[in-house]
């Protein structure tokens, strides 16, 4: 449903995407998960052609963004960070101004903008202001607005950004609930949000992918808590691997390299478990020679805590404003 | 076409929606009224001066009220015209509802069409006060009605092409006051550019002789169409378009 290859923004200097690369298919819910500045909102700006990338090429339901931008826009809902909201309309105006810059014939104008209003529970603000409304209900009149010309894709930047508990809980379940009909794309710098939401997750930092899986994979590596690279001499490398697999508390074993017989592994524990003596003993008690053992930081595990960090901040704030 | 008067209309309900227009009203009522009474009572004066004094030729009502206030109308929608141009884009950007615009199913060119042709529906408000005024003319008098047609389709053009002008300087900035007072001053040069080219007679000076709004107006005010200032007025509009448009086009690339 969307593809996107080798896509790179520059502002001046600044490198905000570069050279990234990925494929959605339909009725994914995909997590765009990475901390402040990786270059997710440039992505999604790109996707529903509100500028155009530097060079890569992006395409939507087959259409490329800079070819025929009108029939990409034909078919995305895009909420963007702050959601795009007219504070001297009323809900159910702005609705039908919207809806009539979508192209939805005049006919069914009242009749969508009725449907959208129950589904995203604006139905009794309808007739207030813009500018009276509560945060939790401006980011919902802004859903609303995104799905009135019922799009195939939905782009949704930071949907939950700045709500309280509850708002984040219902806003969440709304967007699960879209899932069935529409292919959608969430960004977010809150790991929690991806496993309770998506299937799919990227991660992003600063305009890389570093991993990109579904969400039950990652969230299982990620848990691994350690990693320690080996490196071992005596034996084929299939015959050590085979060994290493066998130590318990083992979750994966990965072959990195063999140069001169020197075979390294990377060895991902199972969470909780200090598989290093064991590995040891059993490199030993085989006849090898064990020339190598140290923990490595996995790449993911970095973006990981740099992810969680931003997220406590985030809670910290959440908790200051709420005093 | 559909896309031009959905974004007119919605343009026009936040001018209505917002004390603006309402301001903007009342400030041309009081503007014009005061001219109006002002040149009707000069006339009657004149008019009881020439009887007292016996000669008793019929006074000109278009070239004594009408002309005069035309020409008054003309420079008045140059300080009225940056308070209707100067929201249009900037504040689109500041609310961040160009994002909303941009990703939507139009062309750009749709949406700069339909916000200057609000903006021209509102000041042609503005000249139906004056019209209403001058309606009392016509109850107690006979002017002749097509030189003052004329003279209201110049300032239809005239505010056209200003407030393409106001729409450019809107789209360079989100700070609708910014973008208000450039644009005054924009109108303003193109106002008092006539005033050089009263006593200079080198080039430049034409030149900018030849870019006064007011020079072009007034030939309009006579009941007169000349084709180069009819041009004149066109230039603008299409000038101030186009560089609307591609100041949008620039503004996609740097975001
Ligand atoms: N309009 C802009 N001009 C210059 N740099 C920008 C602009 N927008 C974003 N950037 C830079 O691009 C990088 C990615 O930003 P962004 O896509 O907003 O990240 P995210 O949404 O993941 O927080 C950041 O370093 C940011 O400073
Ligand atoms: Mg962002």
């Amino acid at each position: 449903m969307i593809s996107v290859q080798n896509l790179t923004k520059r502002y001046d200097r600044n490198v905000a995407v570069n050279e990234i690369s990925f494929e959605v298919a339909k009725g994914q819910i995909v997590g765009f998960l990475g901390p402040n500045g990786a270059g997710k909102t440039t992505t999604m700006r790109i996707l529903t052609c509100f500028m155009p990338p530097t060079s890569g090429r992006a395409s939507v339901a087959g259409f490329d963004v800079l070819d025929q931008p009108l029939e990409v826009k034909r078919r995305i809902g895009y909420l963007p960070e702050t959601p795009p909201l007219y504070p001297e309309m009323e809900v159910h105006e702005y609705l039908a101004f919207v809806a009539r810059l979508k192209g939805i014939p005049h006919a069914d104008v009242s009749r969508r903008v009725a449907e959208v209003s129950e589904r995203c529970a604006v139905t009794d603000v309808s007739r207030k202001l813009i500018s009276k409304l509560s945060k939790g209900y401006r980011q919902r009149v802004g859903l609303a607005q995104a799905i009135l010309h019922n799009p195939d894709v939905l782009i949704l930047d930071e949907p939950t950004a700045g709500l309280d508990p509850k708002q984040i809980h219902e806003t969440r379940q709304l967007i699960r609930s879209l899932a069935g009909e529409h292919t959608i794309i969430l960004s977010t710098h809150i790991l929690p949000e991806v496993e309770q939401t998506c299937d799919h997750v990227i991660i992003i930092s600063k305009g890389k992918i570093v991993a990109q899986d579904t969400v039950e994979n990652l969230t299982s590596r990620l848990r691994g808590q350690e990693a320690v690279l080996v490196e071992v001499t005596g034996a084929g490398a299939d015959d050590i691997r085979g060994a290493l697999s066998g130590v318990p508390g083992v979750a994966r074993v990965v072959h990195r390299d063999s140069r001169n017989g020197l075979h390294s592994f990377e060895v991902e524990s199972a969470p909780g478990q200090n598989v290093r003596a064991l590995l040891a003993r059993r490199v030993v008690e085989s006849g090898w020679s064990l020339h190598e053992l140290r923990p490595v930081a996995m790449s993911l595990e970095e973006v990981f805590l740099e992810l969680t960090a931003s997220e406590k901040a985030a809670e910290a704030d959440g908790k200051g404003g709420r005093q | 076409m559909m896309n031009i008067w959905t974004i007119s209309r919605k343009e026009l309900k936040s001018y209505f929606a917002s004390p603006i227009a309402y301001l903007l009203l009342a400030m041309y009522a009081v503007i014009f009224g005061f001219f109006f009474w002002n040149a009707v009572g000069y006339f009657v004066n004149i008019s009881m001066q020439s009887t007292m004094m016996g000669r008793s030729f019929p006074m000109d009502v278009n070239e004594m009220i009408i002309r005069p206030l035309l020409m008054n109308t003309s420079v008045v929608g140059l300080f009225l015209i940056p308070l209707i141009s100067m929201r249009l884009f900037a504040e689109e950007k500041r609310q961040g509802t160009i994002e909303l615009l941009m990703t939507s199913p139009v062309r750009d060119m749709e949406v700069i069409l339909g916000k200057w042709l609000a903006a021209l529906i509102l000041y042609a408000c503005l000249l139906g006060i004056s019209l209403l005024n001058m309606g009392f003319l016509f109850a107690y008098g006979k002017p002749d009605w097509r030189p003052m047609l004329v003279g209201y389709l110049g300032l239809i053009l005239q505010a056209g092409g200003l407030l393409a002008v106001g729409t450019f300087i809107s789209t360079t900035t989100r700070n609708q006051i910014i973008a208000g007072a450039v644009t005054f001053g924009a109108c303003l040069l193109l106002w008092v550019f006539d005033w050089v080219a009263g006593y200079e007679t080198a080039t430049w000076a034409t030149v900018m002789g030849y870019m006064s709004v007011v020079r072009h107006y007034e030939p309009f005010s006579k009941g007169v169409i000349d084709t180069k200032d009819a041009v004149y007025f066109l230039s603008l509009i299409f000038l101030g378009i186009f560089l609307t448009s591609r100041s949008l086009e620039s503004l996609r690339w740097r975001a």
